[in-house]
């Protein structure tokens, strides 16, 4: 049903009322009486022994409640923080994961790490406790560099080598043989600089303990609430998880590094429990720089084997990944299953073969952050495709154009364990040439070295693996948990819907794209339809956002209950009609009769379900809710064409963003004003990532990004308006065709970003971040900054 | 924040004795670089004297060839005037809107952070610093790192420079602060030319080499070949010592070709 | 110390510690808790308000600082049935996402836009934003936004 809010239609968002009244309510906005302020002491060392800590000058200062250590925790058999996904080594050995206490107990090994929580009347007091602790640190040579953390000092007792694993995925022998026979062998050695998530909204937790029910209640600024549950229940021990509930009210951003399970609220909850009285934590955004878990941070050599006309023949890869100095809660799945699995790009690369050492080093940890290993993998693969055009001389487009996989192969499957179901590249490449005029671009180049700059063109044609995740694939490479998601339609008595949905809404807008669903599938008014998420007291167990899953996954289970909805209606109809339940049809809104004149609407059959009068009790139960569990028979493959246009000023390095074009293939599209606004956001990330943004420690382990007055966070004058435009070629295996739009930007745009700088100086690589003194140098050394 | 007394006294006497009396005393002004500094406990002062209660210490007024600006003037008030074009556009791009709305003139060079602005024009235009015990020259105010020529409990309360013939200032913004990296005043006075240079060193200063070659042509290649020492230059992980003598050179050019 | 101030139209006299910033008072003693923290050295701009008319930082003003002040949030400027053209035009546009920097981005921006003289255009615009960080959008639809509601302020 076509309108003006169903599928397809911009519709305004309903979030937006509250937002832009101040009337969101966010963790840090909720209250609760006699409440007390939880500050936590962290390691001022990269790496030290903790030999020993005097709390009783904290513990008598004025207005300090507790004070709780490592060792507190650990009597208390307060459980280690987990690692969710088990990886395991070339030789079949599992990953190494070291312990990872809450609070550390004996050692700490990063800056930041926690190692004590000190609980006051006031936030001013805990702060004062906190500083009046006493630890006997002992200072060690910190491991920072990822390039040769394995021969550096070992960091853990269990960790040989500062190794959790030496991964490896595709045909050794097939590909070396392809590189045998290459004409050609491009080869680069890049940096995937370190990020750091820095979703504005900080992380906070407030934690409660109901003595009469014996039950936890958690507010947090968790992308999934249940797993934040599930691990507090099963790992940390907290409670049983019908005795601990998590809320996850507004959120303000995630963009990955919500996902996790923290040492913070693990401490917060806990200790709620103990002093039987609410704690309240929110972090200072110092907090947030040395203790959210950090992306990216790969160091890779790479090389892809052409044949002379330009075909793909191979593609070798060896990558070490920077793991920080504990495993977060899905950090060795970062690396591995979301990178090496997308190195086919959208080739047709007949041979891959990717290792990938995992590293630990005394930073902090390191894991998802917006695309996640895809991002890492594309600026890769397309990094390489642009040198290898650049050195045979191909034009970078065409070089591409021949490789591509055809819409006619697909089901198409690659050699790194991925099955793409559906796609037109070329369709996106033409589409974004167009929009950027590729063909004026000489004249444009022209004119910019008229004036005394050097412009450059850079292109990036990404894929993703989406909608996370088919369990059985999952589970099978090492995940501990199942990735479908829950959805649940309940009818309301006067035919107003209420949909709870296990996926939760930080900016990505469920509230809307959910509603408009229900809206064109039902036939109901979209402003009678309200989306409730982000409670583990509200929905069945649920695997939360990330991944770009929302729709693909929570969405296809939403779609699957609102079948069993009309599945129900219809019967409830054909009752009420006195006809065969085969008979009936639902259509916008209304239960018809085939072949007659009768009908009844969607709210009188909703009205029936509640009202039973003159019902086959024995056939049919009341009432109208129904839901449903889906699991993906695979992963949803968005992709796309980003193309990027810089100019750079010789004198002072500075490289400004002229155009960027951004043409995506989402398959179907719900709302595609929140479809644009996602893709600007996750392309500022991205070109963030090529220009400005990095996570920066000295030899000593200390950050020396560690605020908004170092770490670049890309600004509103940093930035271009873009040019965004989508091709469509609807996911095969969903019931809405849809593929999924939060991590494209991020995933598409930094290489994009850099070969077009690199196109800009006419030298092979430029570190990331290109800041204008990385460019000044490049320039004056025609090389590698 | 540690605890603190707050005072807003309503005389220059009344704020010079607070901050005597104080076991450590500091003066609020604009509080663009102090409240942050307390916010995250690293300053512990026992007593915070807010000086926008003072009269007078507000304004912009021209005598003859003289502007005179208060001390507690904001930002962004410098920026809205025309009495100094150049020193308006510096004032202009001093941090955010926000910070522009709070700073003042008074606060910014009392705190003589080496990647502030307004230091720039302290030193480039001829410039008098007036304080409640007496004038200090424009050139002799910076003397390091955080330091400044104003003794202790001395207040600044109101700057002077004479209007120059031809100004402009240039500014490399640091990505993230938005701070100088290096930032240029470039100033014509008659057959002078003085060139301000901040963000580069630990202070604000002249590069007298830049204005030697100047005064001899005042032309954008004039800078050419002429060395930056650079040695006590700072270095961060946003540009290096070289990079910022590098900057200086460009950013003079550029400030020149606009004077034409 | 006891300070009086005029939130939104409504004066309030309150007895705060010396060492309270404005942002506290607003969030902790008002219950206005649509003006957000984002960082601790004044850079996100989430708890940008107005204070007698001018847009500032509210975790960068001290409580003392805004004795006698009038001080407007993002509270007191529209109602959802009553939106101000500049909440308005953010809501049209999709400028929000989150909406953690949103109330900051708004009061901002109508600062920017009163104080304009003339139209301002896009580069004006991205330039007058600087104070205000945005993880979610990109900036382009907040540019957007602004861009718009100058029309109908």
């Amino acid at each position: 049903m076509a309108t003006e809010t169903g599928i397809g239609a911009s519709v305004k968002r309903k979030e937006d009322a509250r937002f832009i009244t101040g009337a969101g309510r966010y963790t840090d906005d909720v209250g609760q009486h006699g409440q007390t302020y939880a500050v936590f002491a962290r390691s001022p060392y990269a790496r030290a022994r903790l030999n020993g800590l005097d709390t009783s000058a904290a513990l008598a200062t004025d207005g300090v409640v507790a004070v709780f250590t490592g060792a507190d925790l650990q009597a208390s058999e307060v459980g280690d923080l987990p690692c969710g996904w088990m990886v395991k080594s070339k030789d079949g050995s599992d990953m190494v994961q070291p312990p990872h206490p809450p609070l550390a107990v004996s050692s700490v090994n990063y800056v930041g790490e926690p190692y004590a929580v000190v609980i006051g009347e006031t936030l001013e007091a805990a702060k004062n406790g906190a500083e009046a602790l006493d630890p006997d640190f002992e200072e060690q040579d910190a491991v920072v560099d990822l390039a040769t953390a394995a021969e550096a000092d070992q960091i853990h007792e269990s960790v040989p080598n500062n190794q959790c694993y030496d991964w490896e995925l595709g045909d050794k022998a097939a590909t070396d043989a392809a590189f045998a026979q290459a004409h050609h062998v491009a080869s680069i050695d890049i940096v995937n600089n370190r990020l750091i998530p820095n979703a504005i909204e900080p992380r906070a937790a407030l934690g409660e303990y109901d003595e009469a029910s014996g039950t936890y209640t958690l507010h947090t600024t968790s992308q999934n609430p249940h797993l934040e549950r599930l691990v507090l229940a099963a790992f940390v021990n907290i409670a049983p998880e019908a005795r601990l509930r998590v809320i996850s009210p507004d959120v303000g951003g995630g963009f990955g590094s919500k996902i996790f399970v923290y040492a913070e609220e693990t401490a917060v909850i806990w200790a709620a429990g103990q002093l039987r009285r609410p704690v309240k934590w929110r972090a200072e955004r110092s907090e947030s720089f040395l203790a959210d878990a950090h992306g990216r941070d790969h160091v890779t050599h790479a090389e892809l084997a052409l044949a002379e006309d330009g075909r793909f023949l191979g593609l070798r890869v060896k990558n070490k990944a920077n793991m920080g100095a504990y495993l977060s809660t899905f950090a060795s799945s970062v690396p591995t299953y979301l990178y090496g699995t997308l190195m086919a790009g959208q080739y047709k690369t007949p041979a891959i073969y990717v290792e990938v050492q995992s590293l630990f080093t005394n930073t902090a940890p390191v894991d998802a952050y917006r695309g996640a290993g895809r991002p890492e993998a594309t600026y890769v693969v397309e990094r390489l495709v642009e040198t290898a055009a650049r050195e045979m001389g191909i034009d970078p487009a065409e070089l591409r154009r021949r490789n591509f996989i055809q819409p006619a192969d697909f089901p198409y499957e690659t050699p790194v364990a991925l099955t793409y179901d559906t796609g037109d590249y070329e369709a996106s490449l033409d589409r974004a040439l167009d929009h950027a005029d590729y063909s004026g671009f000489q004249a444009r180049r022209e004119a910019s070295e008229q004036g005394g700059k050097k412009r450059g063109i850079g292109f990036s044609c990404y894929i993703e693996a989406c909608g996370l995740a088919p369990s059985q694939v999952a589970i099978s490479l090492g995940a501990g948990v199942g990735l479908f998601e829950v959805g649940e339609v309940r009818v309301d008595v006067t035919g107003s819907v209420t949909v709870v949905t296990g996926s939760h809404s930080h900016g990505q807008s469920h509230e809307t794209t959910f509603a408009q669903i229900i809206s064109d599938k039902l036939g109901v008014p979209f402003e009678n339809v309200t989306v409730l998420h982000g409670d583990t007291g509200r929905s069945d167990y649920a695997l939360g956002t990330y991944g770009s899953r929302s729709l693909a996954v929570g969405g296809s289970a939403i779609i699957k209950a609102t079948d069993k909805i009309i599945a129900k209606g219809k019967k409830i109809a054909a009752h009420m009609l006195e006809a065969k339940e085969d008979q009936v049809e639902f259509e916008d809104g209304s239960f018809n009769v085939a072949d007659s004149n009768q009908s009844l609407t969607f709210g009188e059959v909703a009205f029936a379900a509640y009202v039973p009068a003159n019902y086959p009790l024995e056939e049919l139960e009341p009432g109208l809710s129904e839901k449903a569990f889906y699991d993906p028979p695979n992963f949803t493959y968005p992709a796309g064409a980003h193309i990027c246009e810089v100019e750079v000023d010789p004198d002072t390095g500075v490289v400004t963003i002229e155009k960027f074009v951004a043409v995506d293939d989402f398959g179907h599209v719900i709302n595609p004003m929140i479809v644009e606004g996602q893709v600007h956001g996750g392309l500022a990330q991205g070109i963030g990532q090529a220009l400005l943004e990095h996570g920066v420690y000295d030899d000593t382990g200390q950050l020396l990004s560690g605020s908004y007055m170092d770490y670049t966070m890309p600004r509103a004058d940093d930035l271009p308006s873009f040019t965004v435009d989508t091709t469509v070629t609807p996911c095969t295996h969903n019931p809405l065709g849809v593929k999924g739009c939060g991590e494209a930007g991020a995933i598409g745009s930094t290489a994009a970003v850099m070969n077009a700088v690199t196109d800009a100086l006419g030298v092979k690589d430029v570190p990331m971040p290109a800041t204008s003194e990385t460019v000044w140098r490049a320039l004056r050394n025609g090389g590698n900054g | 924040m540690y605890q603190f007394n707050y005072h807003k006294p309503s005389t220059l006497t009344e704020a010079t004795s607070r901050m005597v009396e104080a076991e450590e005393g500091a003066y609020l002004s604009g509080g663009m670089t102090l409240i942050p500094t307390l916010k995250q406990r690293l300053a512990a002062p026992s007593d915070v004297i807010d000086l926008s209660g003072l009269p007078g210490m507000s304004g912009i007024s021209i005598d003859g060839d003289i502007v005179s600006i208060g001390a507690m003037t904001r930002h962004a008030e410098v920026a809205a005037s025309d009495a100094i074009p150049a020193l308006a556009e510096l004032a202009g791009g001093i941090g955010d809107a926000h910070v522009r709305n709070r700073g003042t003139l008074g606060g910014s060079i009392a705190n003589s952070d080496p990647a502030a602005d307004y230091p720039a024009a302290i030193v480039a235009l001829d410039s008098t610093v007036r304080t409640s015990i007496g004038p200090i020259a424009g050139g002799d105010f910076f003397t390091g790192l955080f330091e400044t020529a104003l003794r202790e409990g001395e207040i600044v309360t109101s700057v002077d420079f004479r209007i120059p013939d031809a100004a402009a200032y240039e500014k490399f913004p640091n990505p993230a602060s938005r701070y100088a990296v290096v930032g240029v005043m470039v100033a014509r006075c008659g057959d002078a030319v003085c060139v301000g240079v901040t963000g580069a060193g630990p202070h604000a200063f002249r590069a007298t080499a830049l204005e030697e070659a100047l005064a001899a042509d005042f032309s954008p290649g004039a800078v050419d070949g002429v060395a930056v020492d650079s040695s006590d230059f700072n270095a961060d992980i946003h540009a290096s010592a070289e990079y910022r003598a590098h900057l200086v050179g460009v950013l003079t050019k550029r400030a020149v070709a606009r004077i034409g | 110390m006891d300070i009086k101030v005029t939130v939104n139209g409504t004066t309030h006299h309150l007895d705060v510690p010396d060492n309270t910033l404005l942002v506290d008072v607003l969030r902790e003693r008002l219950g206005l808790t649509g003006t957000h923290v984002g960082c601790d050295t004044s850079q996100c701009g989430a708890c940008v308000v107005h204070m007698d008319g001018t847009a500032v930082k509210s975790c960068t003003v001290l409580a003392g600082q805004a004795d006698g002040a009038g001080v407007t949030t993002i509270e007191g400027i529209g109602r959802p049935d009553d939106l101000h053209p500049m909440q308005a035009a953010f809501r049209e546009n999709h400028a929000l996402q989150c909406g953690f920097c949103t109330p900051g981005m708004i009061m901002s921006a109508i600062d920017m836009v009163q104080k304009s003289e003339g139209r301002l255009d896009e580069a004006a615009v991205r330039d007058g934003l600087e104070g205000n960080l945005c993880r979610c959008t990109g900036y382009h639809n907040i540019v957007k936004a602004v861009l718009s509601a100058q029309d109908s302020m």
